[in-house]
Order: C-alpha cells, then structure tokens, then sequence
C-alpha cells in the first residue's frame, strides 16, 4: 500500500469526524445511520484525530483548539448526577448520549471502557495543544480537572479487577472481562490518577487472567477478537516496555499484536467454515457491525448470522465477515504482512469502501446478485477512529509521541510494574511543564 | 400442569423399573441382625458407600452399609445414568435434523416419541442397576441395612432402632438439588435431577434456570428433543467455572440448538396465572415474563448432613460445605471419615469412587493417602463435550506458577474434519519452560474419553516432550493431544539450535 493511499485513507477517515459531529458540544455520532446518538469513545478518537489533522494539514490549529475546547467544556458542566438522564457520574460517562442535549440516551451504561477512551483523546490533546494563549491553557486546564474527577477507585465496587459498567437502576453491570482485553489502557489511566487512582495490585489481578497460548505456531497473549490487540495501542506505545507478565514471557504488547495478527492470517487460512474471501491476504475478525437475519433480504439465510458480535479467531463466533479496517489498524505491528492485505482486500472487493471510508464490515459468502459482497450499512466512528490513529502511528508516530509525554500514561505504566524502552527516559522539562498537575 | 418437586417420586412402573427396584431396593426387605463390632461402617449407598463397602468385604472386613432410598444413588438413579441415556437420543435426533451437514438425507418425518426416549433410558438404568444390587453386597458378605442413620455417639449409630457398633465409620451421604429461593417456586412446582427422568410427557415448554453442568445437558437435551427451551444463568457465561472459550462455544452450540440463551439473567418471581405458569426474569435493570410448561433448577448442590446426628459422633460438619475432612478424609472423630459429595467440593461420581478407595485404605489399613494427591477430571456432557483435568490457568497464576498452554482448535484435527465435528480445542496447560502439565480443557463431540489421556499423563508425571513419542492412531481425535505435544517440540528448536542443525547438515552436503 503506498503512502499516498495511506494519506488518502487516513484523511478520508478523519472526514467522519468533521461530518459525524455537532460543533455545539463537540459530540461525535457513533455510526452515521439515522438517530445515532453520540458514544463517548468516538469522542475520544476525535479528540486524538484533531492534532494529526493540524499536522497533516487538514485543518487548522485555531479550528482543532476550538472543537477540542468545546469537547471538553461540554464534558465539564455535564450534568454528572448519575440520574438515569444525567450525562455521567463519578467523573465517568454514558455509553450514548443525545447528540443535541448530551444527556443518557438508550438506557446505556456508565462505561469505563469507553470513558477511558474519551479521557485517552482528551489528555493526548492536552500533550499536543502545548502553547501558552489563553484557549490552549485552557483546554489542558479543563482536561486535567476531568482527569482528576474521575473517581476510578469506585470502580472496583469493592473486588479486585474494574467493573466496566453501571447502570444508576441496577448498579454495576456482572460482565465477565476476564482476560486480555482493550481495557489496558483503562488500567493505566486509572492506576495513574493523581486523585482516585486504583491499587497496583488489581492491574496484577486482571493480568492473573491472562490466557498465554500457543496457536498456530504463534505463543502469543491470547485474545480473539482483532481491536483487543489495536485499542490501546492508539494511544500507548508499547514497543521496549514490559510488565511483569510479558517481561516473564520475553515479549511485549506489542510484539504480542503483531504475532496476533499473524493468528489473524493463519486462521483465514485455514478457513475452517468454508467462507468466501477468507485466504491469507484477506483477513480481520473482529467486533464489528455484520449481516443479520433482520435484513428482510437475508430472513431466509440459513447459515446462522450474528449482527453486531465480537467476531474472534480461532474459536468464533464467525459468519464469514471480515472488517478491511481491522485488517489495516494492524499496519504499525507488522507492515510486511498488512500492506498487502490491505490492498489485496480493497481490490477484490471495492464496495468496502465508500468515498475512500471504510464500512464496518463486508461479508463476500453473501455476494448479492451482482457479486458484489453484502456491505454493512453507513460508517462506525470507532472504525473510523482506529483506523486513523493507527495509520497515523505507522507514518509518523504521533499519538505514541505524544502519549509518552503524558504524565498520567506514565505513570500508570509505572504503577503497572512497567518498566524499559521510553518509559526510563525523562519526558523533556516542556513536556512536564504541560502534563496535568500531581 | 407442572410436576411437584418430590424426592421420592417413581418413575412410570415397568419391567425395567421393576428390575430395577429389585436391584436397589427390593420390596419386603428385612435388614440383617447386626454383627458385634463392624471393621467399617458406611452410611449412604451411593457410588462412595458401594466402593467403600464392596472394596473392604473384599479386603475381609465386616462391613454394615446403610441407605435410606435407593442403592447406587443420584448417578445411577437421578444422575449420570439417566442423563447420558437420554442425551444419546437427544443427539441422534439432533444428528438427523443436520443430516445435510454429513451429506445425508433429512429424514421425512422426524417425530419424537418422548415416552420411548424414557423407556429406553429405564431398561439401561435397570441394566446398569444389576452391578449395584442388594444381591452382590450380600453375595460379598457385607450386611446391607435400609433405614435412617443416627449417630449415637462416637462409635456408635442407629438404623431403625438397630444399634451397630463400629471400629470406623465413613459418610457418604452424598447431596441433593438446591433449591433456588425464587418467591412462588415451591407452590408452581419444579423439577431438579430428582424427578425430571420421571417426566412421561415432554414439556412443550422449559424454562432451566442456571447454567451449570446439569442445567446445560438439560437444557439441550430437551431442546433436541423439541421442547422450546429457555436457560437462564445469572452469570454473564455458563459453567463458570470451565474457561471462557469453552463456555462460549457452548454459548454457540446453545443457540444452535435454538435455545434461547438468557445470560446475566435472574429468575426473581414465579406465579400461576390463568392456570399458566409464568417466571419474571430480569437482567440488569430490564424484566420480562415467559410462559412455561416446567421449571427445571440447577442451581448447584448441598451435601446432605441433616438427621445424622453428628454432634453426638464429634463430627464437625457445615450445611453448606458438608462434613469437615483433614487431606485423609478423616473427620473430627479419628474412626470416623467421610467421601464423595458429602465432603468433597468435586462433587462427581468418579471422585466419589477415588475417595472411598482412600478411605478404606486409611481407615482400615493405617494408610496415608491424601485427597490433594488426586487428579480429578470432569465433563460437561454438553454437545460439544467441556472436559477439564488439572489447574485452570487463574489457579496455576494464583500459585504463583508460570503457564503457557499449547492450544490445537479441533479444525486442525483430520478426524474432526472428517467427522463434521469441529467446534472446540485441546488446550493443555504446562508449567512455563517445562514439559510438566499443569491440567487441561478440552472441548469437542468426544471430549469425555479425550481427557483421560491427560489425566494419565499428569498423574504418571509423563510431559509434552514424552506424549511426542506416543504413536496415536490415524485418524483419531485424540491426534490433538499429540498435536499439541508437538507444538511444545516446535518451541524447544530455538533459533540456536536451528542454526546449529543448519550448519550440521551444510556440512554433512559437503558444503563448508
């Protein structure tokens, strides 16, 4: 894939967040399908997109302070009751909220996870806006006051590991993350806060969950779904720095993604269910939006459909459905592999775009009377974000740039029992100078 | 309308069930006059009091066995046997409607015949009863007694007014179904492993509330064999304690089947409408109400310890974690002991059967077997199979232990293919940078006879590195063991030792 397809991708996809958004609040839809409310970690990617899109040219700096200024004040006088109509509580927030009003819409939950990503996209654009004018002071003023009002601690409702959700009419939801998941960079953030931080010791209890296999020839830390190994890797580079677990294991996340990318391939490879489209250079399964039995057109499929699942290697579940955004939100582990995967991908099948943007998923065993794949419908913010961030990290390195310089990164990796690489140098005295105070 | 929970409910009566009631507890029986002293005296004739019992007649001590119900209890009259019996069927049936998937026909009219299923299921309990009849303990002198037991003191008991003096005694009580405390349960009636093999019409509609081994094999039997079946676990994956895959692939295989998998979901409120039968269920903060035919609990087990009388024996005991054992299952009085479900936290027959062997060695023979030193695996007889021998991952972490696990998903096994059978995997555990395995799970059609072969190896201390040499037979599922064993192999040739081959046979060419 050459580097003017990458540019023309990645810009493509940072379109989503100029057509997705409502300036008044900064509140970014979660797919552009009719009455989609906002997510909050769609807020976080774009939050993280508007320094690449000031370096890359795409818009200006005044324009990306702004959006980013009115993100985070949104957020600020949010009403943070816990009420089932409130915006969030406890410093954290709804999963989905009403695009105009911002408040709790679809019954959703008080998400961690997903308020962890906001948080990652707030304090990565507090590390960028670094100046000394009075909107750039104040953004990284606001960040840091959301930062320190999340009361992370409460999470843990008394057990060792996070709970990832709360519901004001039933309390903390009973979900079972047990194992590697995308909540590593949750962990940090809250292992991190100089205010309400967790204890060392849940970080090590989730680790205690961890699956360390040995598949297709890979050993690898064990997740089966594609995002796992991509969503915290937007925002931290884990190349050189090791905790306990991986430093027993003479690996490091991310090496860990890039042989669970090569899981990815072998697993397509095989194609234990006969799938169309699935070979070594089309692969990417993963949590995505998929074909349904809702769809009048396929009621009468008889292969069982999953709709919107966590798609996984190697144990499922599998409706032949490949995500081409997963596929290449992998470029920064292994290149050699992804790029022509990437492109292989979108020349066997080009309706996986729209105007250069990736569709959450597309399915070639459904091909329609004209051959083309079943495509699912509209565009997916998170998608769109990860895909962005990820190609920005292959080409320049940015978000792990300025992530490195984060304080609270920093020192939740510490707390972590991280320790190598980029951890052991000092941030330069600017960059203390613009983390959020201790 | 929905049976009544009753342990003592009977099964339609027929040549089989009369056979089998001759077996394990004939009509008229009179119970022998006691002996002086007894070597042993066992309490319950479940799997662990007949072991118990039959091993130490033969062994030549005088032995007294004492059942209040039925010989051979829950696994050969309400358990294992009955189940595994009408699973059998249940696949076939599910075999038939994807006949397709094996390149065969669909049969043209595929009609359940629920009262054949139980028929066949009794003659085979009938059969099986024949090794657990009143016969064969008489026959190998051990004195059979029916009735109540009650500790009269520390070594000494009552059955029916009858005092039997013992130099030891073992408790094997085993447990019973708990009962969930849902608001209007008891009064709509229910079933639990007690009563459902007495069932004589298909239920056209099952609600099973929990999600453990019993709950699980029910629920897909029953499904199979038409009935519509919801299952309801108030957890957010079933059999908890078994690994998430495995669970998720039973998740899988469950909607499959067509059941509808209510998952995080509480069962809070049963009522009788209309002469209906309907069950509030609610996950999180959202509820619903189903109609149902029958109510199916499998909430768990709690060992049985009431009557007993164990205070006068010195015999520390708990209702929830049954009678205190030390690791040589002795209990707070040195001649008492106890064994299987009544003590133990695996509560499964094989484990019964391997804790009355040790009881009858340390009890009687001055021996030092320990419970710790077993290895005890387990199956799910679900479609497909969840096994388990050895640590989980987290229990091997919490040890402080290392673990890698060598993982062959079943779609890499030739006879899987071959069979149309390959949901699941052999994931087995070893000790980091050893051979040494720590346990296994394994998921697939067959997965109950595939784990024995790891649980041989564990318990003959043979490694990874010693099961690559063990020829396997061509094409079988167990070829995934061998298969993971050789990727432990591939991960002992470490670039060092690849460059040092390499230049071995450079050189061996005539190359320099």
């Amino acid at each position: 894939m050459t580097e003017q397809t990458l540019d023309q991708l990645e810009r493509a996809a940072f379109g989503y967040f100029l057509q997705a958004v409502n300036p008044v609040n900064g509140l970014i839809a979660d797919t552009t399908r009719e009455n989609s409310p906002a997510s909050i970690g769609v807020v976080g990617f774009a939050l993280s997109a508007y320094p690449v899109a000031v370096e890359r040219g795409w818009m200006t700096r005044a324009d990306a302070v702004e959006r980013s200024l009115a993100t985070v004040r949104f957020f600020r006088d949010s009403d943070q009751s816990g009420s089932p109509e409130a915006t969030g509580h406890k410093g954290f927030y709804y999963h989905f909220l009403d695009m105009q009003t911002g408040t709790r819409v679809w019954r959703s939950e008080l998400s961690m996870i997903d308020t962890a990503m906001l948080i990652a996209g707030a304090l990565t654009a507090a590390s960028y806006f670094n100046a000394e004018t009075d909107e750039e002071i104040a953004l990284r003023g606001i960040v840091d006051a959301l930062y320190r009002r999340i009361d992370w601690s409460w999470t843990l409702d008394g057990k060792t590991t996070i709970r990832l959700g709360w519901k004001p009419e039933s309390g903390f939801l009973n979900y079972g993350w047990d194992g590697y998941s995308e909540a590593i960079v949750l962990y940090m953030l809250a292992l991190g806060s100089p205010t309400h931080p967790i204890a060392g010791d849940s970080f090590e209890a989730w680790t205690a969950t961890y699956q360390w296999e040995n598949l297709y020839g890979y050993d690898f830390l064990y997740a089966g779904p594609l995002f796992i190994h991509q969503f915290s890797h937007a925002w931290i580079d884990f190349r050189g720095i090791q905790d306990r677990f991986m430093r027993e294991k003479r690996c490091d996340y991310f090496e860990n993604s890039r042989r669970a990318t090569y899981v990815q391939r072998e697993y397509a490879r095989r194609n234990p269910h006969s799938f169309a489209g699935y070979d070594e250079t089309s692969w990417g399964v993963t949590a995505c939006d998929g074909p349904s039995q809702q769809e009048p057109e396929l009621a009468d499929e008889p292969r069982r459909l999953f709709g919107y699942a966590a798609r996984g290697v190697p144990y499922g579940p599998d409706d032949g459905t490949l995500s081409g955004w997963a596929a290449l939100a992998s470029l920064p582990f292994a290149p050699e592999l992804v790029s022509g995967t990437a492109r292989t991908m979108l020349d066997r099948y080009p309706e996986n775009l729209s105007n250069l943007q990736y569709a959450s998923s597309f399915n070639p065993t459904l091909s329609r009377a004209d051959r083309r794949a079943w495509v699912s419908a509209g565009l997916f913010g998170l998608d769109q974000g990860i895909v962005l961030l990820m190609i920005e990290n292959y080409r320049s390195q940015l978000l792990w740039r300025l992530m490195r310089k984060c304080h609270p990164v920093r020192t939740g990796l510490r707390r972590a029992g991280f320790r190598g690489g980029w951890l052991e140098q000092r941030p330069s005295s600017e960059d203390r100078e613009h983390a959020p105070a201790q | 309308m929905l049976p009544r929970n009753d342990r003592l409910s009977v099964a339609p009566s027929d040549a089989a069930e009369g056979e089998r009631r001759e077996n394990v507890r004939p009509e008229g029986w009179r119970n022998p006059a006691p002996a002086d002293c007894y070597n042993l005296v066992v309490i319950g004739a479940g799997t662990a009091g007949l072991v118990a019992a039959h091993a130490a007649a033969a062994l030549g001590a005088k032995v007294a066995l004492i059942e209040r119900h039925l010989l051979g209890g829950d696994c050969l009259n309400v358990g294992c046997v009955p189940s595994k019996a009408i699973i059998r069927t249940s696949r076939l049936y599910a075999e038939m409607r994807h006949a397709t998937q094996y390149g065969a026909q669909i049969p043209d009219d595929i009609r359940i015949d629920f009262s054949a299923v139980m028929q066949r299921m009794r003659a085979l309990r009938a059969r099986i009863s024949r090794a657990d009849s009143v016969r064969r303990l008489t026959d190998d002198g051990v004195d059979a007694f029916f009735g109540d037991a009650c500790f009269t003191g520390t070594d000494a008991l009552t059955v029916d007014g009858t005092t039997l003096r013992f130099k030891k005694a073992m408790i094997a009580t085993g447990s019973r179904p708990d009962t969930p405390s849902i608001p209007g349960l008891v009064e709509a009636g229910y079933l639990t492993n007690e009563n459902v093999f007495d069932l004589t019409e298909l239920p056209r509609r099952l609600l099973v509330i929990g999600g453990g081994p019993l709950g699980c094999e029910l629920a897909q039997a029953f499904s199979r064999f038409g009935s519509k079946t919801i299952i309801a676990q108030d957890w957010p994956l079933f059999l908890p304690r078994e690994e998430r895959d495995a669970a998720q692939i039973l998740s899988d295989a469950f909607a499959r089947d067509g059941i509808e998998v209510r998952l995080n979901t509480r069962a809070v409120n049963v009522r009788i409408e209309s002469g209906q039968t309907l069950v509030d269920l609610v996950i999180e903060d959202h509820k619903s109400t189903v109609v149902v035919d029958a109510i199916l609990t499998g909430t768990g087990r709690v060992p049985n310890v009431d009557g007993l009388n164990l205070e006068a024996a010195g015999v520390d005991y708990d209702n929830a974690d049954g009678i205190r054992v030390d690791d040589f299952l002795r209990t707070t009085n040195p001649r008492i002991y106890a064994a299987g479900d009544a003590c133990l936290e695996h509560k499964f027959t094989h484990s019964a059967d391997a804790s009355a062997r040790i009881v009858v060695r340390n009890a009687l023979f001055l021996g030092r077997e320990r419970l710790s030193a077993l290895t005890i695996p387990w199956c799910t007889y679900t479609d497909p199979e969840i096994a388990h021998v050895g640590l989980h991952v987290r229990q091997a972490h919490a040890k402080g232990i290392s673990v890698k696990t060598f993982t062959i998903p079943m779609h890499d096994v030739d006879r899987a293919i071959t069979d149309s059978e390959e949901a699941g995997f052999v994931k087995i555990h070893v000790k980091e940078g050893t051979d040494r395995i720590l346990g296994a799970t394994i998921v697939g059609r067959h997965a109950g006879e595939m784990i024995n072969e790891v649980t041989l190896a564990m318990e003959a201390r043979v490694g990874l590195r010693t099961l690559t040499r063990v020829i396997h037979a061509y094409p079988t599922r167990g070829d995934a063991i061998k298969k993971a064993a050789d990727a432990y192999s591939r991960t002992r040739l470490t670039p060092f030792l690849r460059r040092v081959a390499r230049r071995w046979l450079r050189w061996r060419r005539g190359e320099v």
